[in-house]
């Protein structure tokens, strides 16, 4: 179910502006990858370019390799949709559609790949609920709005509503910036759980975060203001955060700048 | 105490005075003395504007109504000067209502289509462009398309006139019952016209709903896999249901007041008829533009009379429409 991911050569342009320049790495199945960097080093930019969210943006393009178990997505017969069906994602603000139930925020996914009969959307509710520590939460109002819920409990129902799909990757895109300390927790323990059948890649900016959940970890940085983004360094999270091989990715982590 | 500023006037701070006491007097400043009975002086006259045009017109309404032998609700012949005067606005509620109504099932499709195009179909640059053309509709001149439609559309609408009696005549609306070729002077065309002419304001509002579709919503849809038809389906849609709701209504009370376009293509008929296609009609505003001139003293009581219902239901549906805006905005 998990697939690898290789990016290889990737240079990614807002119009004509360069915002990241020469990425390369290897994602491994059923692992968690962070990248940490500070602000406007690209990270989040990376992270949309692994499921073609990036060229949602109007000019935005991307040049380069992003092999999925060796398959490129940026190939000229690959349709993006299928791309993001496989590969899902959640948001730094929890975005639930605000008119629909519960119910019906996590089945969105599957009324678009027209799986949808009564007996299996039931069963895959409750699945991807109770995957994402939600369902003893909210099992007696699955037919209340999704806004009705706490922010915390929005971002997990964002992280049913994207497992609820079956994808092969799940990206996170500072999942936990805008939730308290205790929601923050229950996240990255469904992290923890999901990371046994996902594949998963979050940004975060909060550097113990990236060293509590995450098996690997990518370091971002850019020279000056104005000049493309680069990964500067990525390994085992416990090396980076013990005896990082680059001067700078130690800066970063023990906080002399950034 | 005795130098505190009071509520009411307000002194001049004097130099051995602590600063404390600045912030406790309430003292108004001239300029916001003048810019508030300014502000107050503009929103008092809408209300006095307002009311002259209500009390005008029940003053002048009321005797003709008197003097008025049929019942003035359904009655659906307009002899006002007549002794006895008899006249009824049943035939002018019914076309004013159903060519308004009929106008906004056309246009609300086409101009949620063309705010649909503009704000995520269309390259950039194109959808500037035809924004621009759409608003524009809205600056032609109301005579104008009165003579568009009726030397222009009406002559050329005969083929579909003749499709749709051929195809659906089993349904009332589309019978066309006379032996000669359609000239479509009906109320058909005339909703038909007023659809065109109610698309820029439906299409306008549209499309800032549209815009303001927050960006996470969009996105959402987008990263589950949805096509961009799939996104708008349930990202932007729902958001904008109630925006297009108040839009399409607005485009109502606009359709219900016209006028020129209106008196210009109907061939002005007081029967009551389902039958949309054929010639005939006539609304609250072209009865009042075509009897106006030879209208007597009952004659012109009358038409105001008529005005001032056309007033009541056109206050109605605005009131419906901010009702509806203001439902959305406290959900």
């Amino acid at each position: 179910m998990a697939k690898s991911i290789d990016v290889s050569g990737v240079d990614i342009f807002y119009g004509s502006f360069k915002a990241v320049e020469d990425v390369s790495m290897t994602i491994e199945p059923r692992s968690v990858t962070a990248f940490i960097g500070p602000s406007g080093c690209g990270k989040s930019t990376v992270l949309r370019t692994l499921n073609r969210m990036h060229e949602v943006i109007p000019g935005a393009r991307v040049e380069g390799k992003v092999l999925l178990d060796g398959e490129d997505i940026y190939g000229s017969q690959v349709d993006p949709v299928n791309v993001r069906r496989t590969i899902g994602m959640v948001f730094q603000k929890p975005n639930p559609f605000p008119t629909m139930s519960i119910y019906d925020n996590v089945v969105a996914g599957l009324k678009l790949a027209g799986r949808t009969r009564k007996a299996q959307t039931d069963e895959v509710v409750e699945r991807s609920l109770r995957g994402a520590n939600l369902w003893e939460e909210v099992k007696d109002r699955l037919a209340k709005p999704g806004s009705s819920l706490s922010g915390g409990q929005q971002q997990r129902l964002c992280i049913a509503r994207a497992i609820a799909v079956s994808p092969q990757v799940l990206l996170m895109d500072e999942p936990c910036s805008a939730l308290d300390p205790i929601s923050t927790l229950a996240i990255e323990d469904l992290i923890s759980e999901l990371k046994e059948r996902y594949t998963i890649v979050i940004v975060t900016h909060n550097m113990q975060q990236a060293a509590r959940v995450s098996d690997r970890t990518g370091f971002f940085n850019l020279n000056g203001v104005g000049q493309p983004g680069r990964l500067i360094e990525m390994d085992d999270t416990q090396k980076i955060f013990s005896n990082p091989s680059n001067k700078r990715t130690e800066d970063y982590i023990t906080g002399r700048f950034g | 105490m005795s130098e505190q500023p009071t509520l009411g006037g307000a002194t001049t701070p004097s130099v051995d005075r602590p600063q404390a006491s600045n912030i406790s007097g309430a003292s108004v400043r001239p300029g916001d003395r003048v810019f508030r009975s300014a502000a107050l002086t503009a929103g008092a006259i809408v209300l006095v504007v307002m009311a002259a045009i209500a009390v005008f017109l029940v003053y002048r309404a009321v005797p003709a109504l008197r003097d008025n032998t049929a019942n003035f609700l359904t009655f659906q012949q307009w002899f006002p000067d007549n002794d006895p005067s008899t006249f009824g606005i049943g035939a002018l509620l019914y076309f004013t209502v159903l060519t308004s109504v009929l106008a906004m099932i056309i246009a609300l499709p086409v101009a949620v289509g063309i705010a649909l195009f503009i704000t995520y179909y269309a390259p950039r640059r194109a959808s500037q462009t035809l924004g621009y053309f759409v608003d524009l509709l809205a600056a032609v001149p109301s005579i104008v398309y009165g003579l568009w439609g009726f030397a222009f559309l009406a002559p050329r609408m005969t083929g579909l006139v003749q499709f749709m009696d051929k195809y659906f005549g089993w349904i009332p609306l589309f019978d066309y019952r006379p032996t000669n070729v359609p000239n479509n002077l009906s109320p058909f065309t005339a909703s038909v016209i007023l659809a065109i002419m109610i698309l820029p304001i439906i299409s306008s509002i549209s499309r800032e709903v549209f815009r303001q579709v927050p960006r996470e919503q969009v996105e959402a849809a987008l990263a589950l896999g949805a096509t961009r038809w799939e996104m708008i389906r349930t990202a932007v849609l729902p958001f904008g249901r109630a925006g297009v709701t108040s839009a399409a209504i607005l485009g109502l009370g606009r359709a219900l007041g016209e006028t020129l376009a209106v008196t210009l293509v109907l061939s002005t008929a007081y029967e009551v008829s389902l039958h949309i296609t054929e010639n005939g009609g006539v609304t609250f505003a072209s009865n009042i533009a075509l009897k106006y001139g030879e209208a007597g003293e009952v004659g012109t009581g009358a038409l105001i009379a008529s005005g001032l219902c056309l007033f009541v239901i056109t206050l109605a549906v605005n009131f419906t429409a901010n009702l509806v805006i203001r439902r959305q905005r406290s959900a």
